[in-house]
């Protein structure tokens, strides 16, 4: 139990940490936007106040070292300044590594006594001194915390203070006041006891209240209101209503009910009146019974009672509807499930075509649109927008502009971009390097950029979009730009590109990508080593995506990725070689058509084919993966966009579109060429998923290496 | 004579590999399939024989015969696949073996257990955990998790 509420802590603090660093962020842009330094306080008084509850001590102390000094700059004591924001940024940075100790752990102090010493410093002198923080505070916290976790309860209070309570000094109205503090208080003023306008002594108090207060806070802190009062006034505390109270379903007490219950009316004066069978409440009023406030005080009580159990209903309900935590590994069951859903709905499709019969086919096809509905759902389920990752970007690029001693501004679009979690996680990496790289590399130190009449100021601009079943990511910079000659002339040095070929600006940056390729001659902390770009490549192919660099050299480069929403379930065409079946995916191909003998003789044995006017290389897979049989008279040629270039993969038969249900092969086939998964079909047999861009790559290593 | 590391009377899986008896661990064995349709994927050695469906899952099978030298594993009514759960680099993964046919379950106590010797088994040593007895007859105790360690799979895979 203990070990569950630990675990969401930790994953709520996180989250409370990414809020933190985006506030500060965004602060950092309007420092004096109250909204944000509220949510600056807020997020961090959180984490402390639960720390504390859940025994992160260390966590709570810390935390309230820079809440203090938030506190100040609420109140408006102090501004936000820069080293305000490096410190704070740095006190989350310490919450998170502390948040990632166990409890057993020694701790490191030295970076947040650093920090803390840090923001002392900032302080102004004076605005501490009367209060020392330190322990006392967050000693108190846990049980505040509870306080607030505690469940509410409704108290019926009769509020009745002695005649003569004004001459004491004491003012009802402000401990009322107090009482509407505590919760949702409704007040009903009693004045039967006010005597007739020619007996009224002005310094008395005549008035007594009944108050319903619905509040999470004990009965304890009711009294505490009347503490100073206790003697001078008749008190009655009654606890009415609480959530542990199981007769929520009959409605609250009848009228009468709580006038007896009260003492205000007698069970047989109740019974008397009631059989005059008129309205309960005005039959009391018209016999005298009760007065006309007493009957309103019940009927306050018996609505706000009724109000607060409708809300206590609803609330739940409310929260359930609006988000669930739940746990990844569910998600991933749930993807795998609609997976063999789809793939056993494949077969059903399959049998009832093969049946005929109507009745059959028409139940298949309804099973069909719902398995895609289903699977359309659960993968949408998994869908996270890809903002937070954006922010931590924010941070990166202001730490590393800090760095540099660049000027470095960063401008994001569509952070509402949804994409697959697992997508999320992976682009993570290649993300990292590009960006650093931009920074490194592409935007140029203040004076070189005044001196190129830019602004003195770099701009990183990191922006997602949604883009038929991709989304395209482009990271843009106003830098340098790529060096084309510089690329071109090392990629030929490292034998990856012949000096005379006449090559596109497309090609020649696809260079940038190959790994170890750096033409910096210096490798700085943050790159030049060469292998960011590769990791990019790798991750991004990782991906089934597909990579864009256009630059121009002195205003900037801009790099676009293409990554497929999910990774679980593609459409993909399925295809024969032999008795063997092959998928490639569909998003990457844009035609078919038909390789004769005749074509293949006209080729001389080169690998062309002439489509529509044009020249298209082609890869046999029949011959690339050693498959025995006769080539059929008649062979097809898929023709797949690979970076832009169109190349043809020649297969004995084309079936047809296929829902593809990603499994992974297993580690032992992990590297394996041109093939990333496997897939089910309809009749249980196991389809290799085809990857055009490795398969392109491989045959192009394969021909260089021949000639 | 016992070997070091098996100190308890075990259950060991008994299968033939051409003429030969093998035994296997138990507890490393998830199930045993009737031989199914095997998809070949492409550009791997031979021994690597393709993967399977199993209820879902895609599961590689390897040819043991293949990996100890001996000649393709033919289709008979006996051929199937034994799968087994190794741990390779601190995974646990899924394999597929295929074997002539499955003999019987046999508990065998650690004193009836020799070491290999380190000439005459025309295997790899590091192969074989020890020589059980049954009956009469001498069975080799295969070591699953180092028959089919990352660096015997995937550095072939890669060459």
């Amino acid at each position: 139990m203990m070990e569950q509420t630990i675990i969401t802590y930790r994953e709520e603090a996180g989250e409370l940490l990414a809020e933190l660093e985006t506030s500060l962020l965004e602060l950092e842009e309007t420092p004096d936007d109250s909204d944000l330094i509220n949510r600056v306080f807020r997020a961090m008084h959180t984490i402390k106040g639960s720390g504390a509850m859940f025994g992160f001590d260390e966590i709570a102390t810390f935390t309230h070292e820079v809440e203090t000094v938030f506190d100040l700059v609420r109140n408006g004591k102090m501004t936000v300044s820069k080293r305000l924001l490096d410190l704070t940024l740095k006190s989350r940075d310490h919450i998170c590594y502390l948040l990632s100790m166990s409890a057993d752990e020694a701790v490191d102090r030295r970076d947040g006594d650093e920090i803390i010493a840090g923001l002392r410093q900032l302080v102004p002198h004076g605005v501490l001194s009367q209060k020392s923080p330190g322990n006392v505070a967050v000693i108190q916290l846990p049980q505040l915390s509870g306080d607030e976790l505690a469940e509410e309860k409704t108290w019926r209070i009769r509020f009745h203070p002695e005649h003569n309570i004004l001459m004491c000094g004491t003012n009802p109205i402000s401990l009322i006041n107090e009482l509407r503090d505590l919760g949702v208080a409704h007040v009903v003023a009693q004045i039967d006891e006010v005597p007739p306008l020619s007996e009224i002594v002005s310094e008395q108090c005549y008035i007594y209240w009944d108050i319903i207060l619905t509040t999470s806070r004990g009965e304890d802190a009711i009294r505490d209101v009347f503490i100073f009062v206790d003697d001078d006034c008749d008190l009655k505390i009654e606890l009415i209503d609480s959530s542990g109270l199981i007769d929520r379903n009959e409605g609250y007490k009848k009228l009468g009910d709580i006038l007896v219950e009260r003492g205000d009316l007698s069970p047989v004066e109740m019974q008397k009146v009631l059989q005059l069978q008129k309205r309960f409440g005005e039959l009391l009023v018209e016999q005298g019974v009760v007065s006309p406030e007493k009957v309103q005080s019940a009927l306050v009580e018996q609505q706000h009672v009724k109000s607060v159990r409708k809300e206590r209903s609803e609330a739940p309900q409310q929260e359930a509807a609006a988000s669930i935590r739940v746990p990844a590994e569910r998600l991933d069951q749930l993807i795998n499930l609609v997976g063999e859903m789809v793939t056993v709905q494949a077969h059903l499709t399959q049998v009832s075509m093969a049946g005929g019969d109507p009745v059959f086919i028409a139940i298949s096809e309804e099973v069909e649109r719902l398995t895609n509905e289903l699977r359309d759902t659960a993968l949408n389920i998994r869908m996270l927008p890809i903002g937070s990752t954006f922010s931590k970007f924010k941070r990166l690029v202001r730490d590393l502009s800090g760095e540099l001693g660049k000027e470095i501004d960063m401008e994001t679009h569509g952070a509402e971009t949804e994409l697959d979690k697992t997508v999320i996680e992976k682009l993570n990496d290649p993300l990292v390097h590009i960006i650093r790289n931009s920074i490194d590399h592409g935007i140029e130190m203040p004076a070189v950029r005044t001196a190129a009449g830019k602004p003195s100021a770099g701009t990183v601009f990191l922006g997602a979009e949604h883009s038929g079943d991709s989304v395209l990511i482009t990271i843009r910079d106003d830098g340098g730009g790529l060096d084309r000659d510089a690329i071109r002339a090392k990629a030929v040095e490292r034998g990856l590109l012949s000096a005379t070929a006449e090559l596109t600006d497309r090609e020649i940056f696809a260079q940038i990508f190959a790994p170890g390729f750096s033409t910096a001659s210096k490798v700085t902390s943050v790159s030049g080593r060469g292998v960011g770009m590769d990791v990019v490549k790798r991750g991004i192919d990782g991906l089934r995506g597909t990579i864009g660099v256009e630059s121009v050299q002195g205003k900037g480069t801009t790099i676009t990725l293409k990554i497929p929403l999910t990774l679980a379930i593609i459409e993909s065409l399925l295809v024969k070689i032999g008795t063997d079946h092959f998928v490639l995916p569909l998003a990457m191909i844009e035609e078919c058509v038909e390789l004769s003998r005749g074509d293949v003789a006209a080729a001389h044995g080169r690998n062309v084919a002439v489509v529509r006017g044009s020249l298209t290389p082609y890869i046999s897979l029949r011959e690339q993966f050693g498959i025995a049989g006769e080539r059929p008279d008649i062979e097809q040629i898929v023709i797949a966009s690979v970076q832009g270039v169109r190349i043809g993969f020649v297969v004995d038969f084309v079936v047809g579109e296929h829902q593809t249900v990603i499994k992974p092969l297993g580690r032992i086939y992990q590297d394996v060429k041109g093939i990333s998964g496997a897939t089910i079909l309809g009749d249980g047999t196991v389809a290799l998923i085809l990857d055009p861009i490795v398969l392109s790559r491989e045959a192009a290593l394969a021909e260089s290496a021949q000639l | 004579m016992s070997v070091a590391g098996i100190s308890e009377t075990l259950q060991y899986l008994t299968f033939k590999l051409d003429d030969e008896v093998f035994a296997l661990d138990v507890s490393k064995v998830r199930e045993i399939l009737e031989i199914t349709n095997i998809t070949k994927v492409p550009q791997t050695p031979d021994f690597m024989r393709g993967v399977i469906n199993l209820r879902g899952s895609v599961v590689p099978v390897i040819d043991m015969r293949l990996k100890f030298g001996m000649s393709a594993t033919e289709q008979t009514v006996n051929t199937c696949i034994i799968v087994v759960e190794i741990n390779m680099d601190g995974e646990t993964t899924i394999l597929g073996a295929l074997a002539d046919s499955v003999q019987e379950v046999v508990e065998m106590e650690p004193e009836s257990i020799e070491p290999a010797p380190h000439i005459g088994t025309k295997l790899n040593t590091d192969f074989i955990k020890g020589m059980g007895k049954v009956d009469a007859n001498f069975v080799m105790l295969l070591d699953i998790d180092k028959v089919f360690s990352s660096a015997e799979l995937t550095d072939i895979v890669t060459t």
